[in-house]
C-alpha cells in the first residue's frame, strides 16, 4: 500500500498578535484522499490556522509547502492559483450574480486575460466549461441560473464549494461547512465531502461534532492555539487530554 | 457587472445623436458650453470606472486633469502649434503616471483613508502648481498655439474642438462600456462586491484595481487635454479639491455605478449651475448661485437615491404605489 500524497503541509506554524499568541507552534500535514478535521472551542486559532495556510495572513514563524514548494512567502492568490481553494465561515458569495455566474467568475481566475478588453467574458467558453462543470461536482447543476442570495442557506454553502472547485484546487480548506445547516442539508453536505476527497486534500473546521466523527479520518484538536492532540478518530475519543479539554469530561 | 437594456442603448444613441446635430445648429455660447461639458462626461466617467466598477472613491481626481491640462500648454513649443499626435498622448501618459504613482501607495489604504491620502496626493499637485514658477502660480499660463494635424484638425475653430470632444467622449463611452462587460470589468465588479472572495479565488486584487486607477487617471489626463485646448488657458483650480468635488457629485446625482449616469450626471451639474447663475432668472440672487446649486443637489439625491438614470424607475414605482426597495 503507498502512502497517501501529502499536498499541503504547514510545520512550526506560529502567529503572534501583539502579546497574544493566537496559533503556536503548529504543523499539520493533508493529504490526497484524506478529510483533516480541526476541532477546538471559539477562539482555539482554528480560523486562523486556516488563513496561515491560505495565505490571508503571514505567519509569525514556520512555513507552508503546497506540492512539496516552500509557499511560505507567497500571496494568497499566487497559492490559490497554485491549487488551494478555500471558503469561509461567513457565506461570501456574489449575491446579486446568478448561480453560474459565481462560478464562471470564480473559473475566470484561470484564463483571467485582462487585456482582452472587447471581448464579454460571459462568453467564455473555457470559463463556462469549469462553472458548468464545478456545479456538476457540488450538486447545484439545477440551479445555475437562480440568483444566489435567493438560494437556501445550505444551498449557499454549497455553492460555496463551488466557488472552490471553479478554480479546480487539489487542496481545500473549509472554514466551518456546516455552519447553520439542518440535519437534511448537513448530510447532502457530507455526502459531497465524500465525493470531494476522493481527488482532493480537504482540512474541516468544523463545530458538528457529529459530523466531523463520521467524515474525518484524522482529526486535530487546538487549544489556545496550540495542538493537543492529532490522531485517527477513534484515538482522539479515548485521547484522556482530549476528553478534559474539550469534551468536558475528567 | 450589470447588462445593458435596449432602452438604454437606444437613450444613449440618441443623446450622441442629438449632441452631433447641435454641431450644426449650435451658435457659438452654446457650442462652448456643450463642449465644457462633454469634457466634464469625460472626466465623470473616468472617475465613474473607479467608483462605480471598483467602489474606489477619490477625491482627488481633478490632480490627474489638471496635470493632463498643464501638460498641454507647458509641452506645447513657445515657437509653434505642437503636433496633437505627439502632444495628446504626452499629456495623458503624464497623468497616467501620476495617478499609476498615486494609486501603487493609496490603494493600500481603504474607504475614507483612500478618500484622504487621493485628496491629498491631488493638493501637493495643485500647490506645485500654484506656489512654482512651473505652473505660472496663481495666474496660471495661457496656450498661445493650439494643437493641430496638420491642416486636417484645427482646434483653433469652436465647431472642430466640439466635434473632436464629441468624438473622444463617444470612444471613452464604448470603451468603458465594452471593458465593463469584459473579464476586467467583471473581475472590477467582483472586486467592488468582494474583494476577499476574489483574493481567494486567486485574482491579485491589488494588480487590478492599480489598472483601474491608472486607466482612469489617464482619461481624466485626456479630459484635462481636451478642456486646456479648449479653454487656451490653465490655472491651479484645475487641480483643486473644488473640482475633485465636483466631478465627484456629477457621478452621484446621475447615479454611482452606470456610464450614463456619469453622462447624464455632467449635463444636470453643469446646467443647474448655468441656470443658478443666471442674472435674467434669479437678478442679484444669482451671485448665490452654490447655495442653489447645493440645494438642488440635495433634493436630487433624496429624492433619487440612484440617481438621474433612476427617475424612469422611480417614476414606475410611484405610479404603481410600490414602496421603496433600500436594501
Amino acid at each position: 500500500m503507498t502512502t497517501p500524497e501529502i499536498l499541503l503541509r504547514g510545520s512550526g506554524l506560529t502567529r503572534r498578535w501583539g502579546g497574544v499568541l493566537a496559533v503556536d507552534n503548529v504543523s499539520i500535514s493533508l493529504r490526497r484522499g484524506a478529510v483533516h478535521a480541526v476541532i477546538g472551542t471559539n477562539g482555539a486559532g482554528k480560523s486562523t490556522l486556516i488563513n496561515l495556510l491560505s495565505g490571508e495572513i503571514e505567519p509569525s514563524a514556520g512555513r507552508v509547502e503546497l506540492n512539496g514548494v516552500d509557499v511560505t512567502r507567497w500571496r494568497q492568490p499566487r497559492r490559490a492559483r497554485a491549487g488551494l481553494g478555500r471558503s469561509y465561515q461567513r457565506t461570501t458569495l456574489f449575491p446579486g450574480l446568478t448561480v453560474l455566474e459565481n462560478c464562471r467568475l470564480a473559473a475566470q481566475a484561470l484564463q483571467p486575460r485582462p487585456w482582452l478588453w472587447w471581448q464579454d467574458a460571459r462568453r467564455c467558453e473555457e470559463s463556462l466549461q469549469a462553472a458548468r462543470y464545478a456545479l456538476l461536482r457540488s450538486g447545484l447543476d439545477g440551479q445555475d441560473q437562480q440568483i444566489a442570495g435567493e438560494l437556501s442557506h445550505g444551498q449557499q454553502r454549497q455553492l460555496e464549494i463551488a466557488l472552490c472547485l471553479a478554480t479546480r484546487p487539489d487542496v481545500l480548506l473549509l472554514d466551518e461547512p456546516l455552519a447553520g445547516m439542518g440535519a437534511e442539508e448537513t448530510r447532502r453536505m457530507l455526502d459531497l465531502l465524500n465525493e470531494l476527497k476522493a481527488d482532493h486534500a480537504i482540512l474541516l473546521v468544523e463545530h458538528d461534532m457529529d459530523a466531523v466523527f463520521r467524515i474525518a479520518d484524522e482529526i486535530t484538536v487546538m487549544v489556545n492555539g496550540t495542538v493537543i492532540a492529532s490522531d485517527t478518530p477513534q484515538a482522539i475519543r479515548s485521547h484522556a487530554a482530549v476528553r478534559e479539554a474539550y469534551l468536558g469530561e475528567d | 457587472m450589470r447588462a445593458t437594456s435596449v432602452p438604454q442603448t437606444v437613450f444613449t444613441v440618441v443623446v450622441f445623436v442629438a449632441l452631433a446635430g447641435y454641431a450644426f445648429v449650435g451658435g457659438s455660447f452654446g457650442l462652448d458650453l456643450i463642449t465644457k461639458i462633454m469634457i466634464y462626461a469625460i472626466f465623470a466617467l473616468s472617475l465613474e470606472l473607479i467608483a462605480g466598477g471598483v467602489g474606489l472613491v477619490s477625491f482627488g481626481h481633478a490632480a490627474y486633469f489638471g496635470i493632463g491640462a498643464y501638460a498641454a500648454v507647458l509641452l506645447t513649443p513657445k515657437d509653434g502649434a505642437a503636433s496633437l499626435v505627439l502632444l495628446l498622448p504626452a499629456a495623458v501618459c503624464a497623468a497616467a503616471l501620476y495617478a499609476l504613482a498615486v494609486g501603487a501607495l493609496s490603494l493600500r489604504t481603504r474607504g475614507v483613508y483612500f478618500i484622504m491620502v487621493t485628496l491629498a496626493f491631488a493638493q501637493m499637485a495643485y500647490y506645485v502648481a500654484h506656489d512654482t514658477p512651473l505652473g505660472g502660480g496663481t495666474d496660471g499660463i495661457y496656450l498661445t498655439q493650439k494643437p493641430a494635424i496638420g491642416e486636417a484638425l484645427n482646434l483653433n475653430q469652436p465647431v472642430m474642438i466640439y466635434g473632436f470632444t464629441l468624438v473622444v467622449l463617444a470612444a471613452v463611452f464604448l470603451f468603458l462600456a465594452l471593458l465593463n462587460r469584459s473579464r476586467f470589468g467583471h473581475a472590477l465588479a467582483g472586486i467592488r462586491v468582494n474583494e476577499q472572495r476574489m483574493r481567494a479565488m486567486s485574482y491579485s486584487t491589488f494588480g487590478y484595481k492599480l489598472a483601474a486607477f491608472t486607466l482612469s487617471g489617464a482619461i481624466a489626463g485626456f479630459a484635462g487635454f481636451l478642456f486646456a485646448v479648449k479653454d487656451g488657458f490653465v490655472n491651479p483650480e484645475l487641480m483643486s479639491w473644488h473640482l475633485s468635488g465636483a466631478v465627484l457629485v456629477m457621478v452621484i446625482l446621475g447615479g454611482l455605478g452606470h456610464l450614463r449616469g456619469a453622462l447624464i450626471g455632467a449635463f444636470a451639474f453643469v446646467l443647474l449651475q448655468e441656470f443658478f447663475k443666471s442674472e435674467a432668472i434669479f437678478g442679484a440672487l444669482a451671485k448665490h448661485w452654490h447655495l442653489g446649486l447645493g440645494l438642488a443637489i440635495i433634493v436630487s439625491v433624496t429624492l433619487l437615491p440612484n440617481g438621474l438614470v433612476g427617475l424612469p424607475a422611480e417614476i414606475k414605482r410611484h405610479l404603481a404605489g410600490t414602496p421603496r426597495d433600500n436594501t
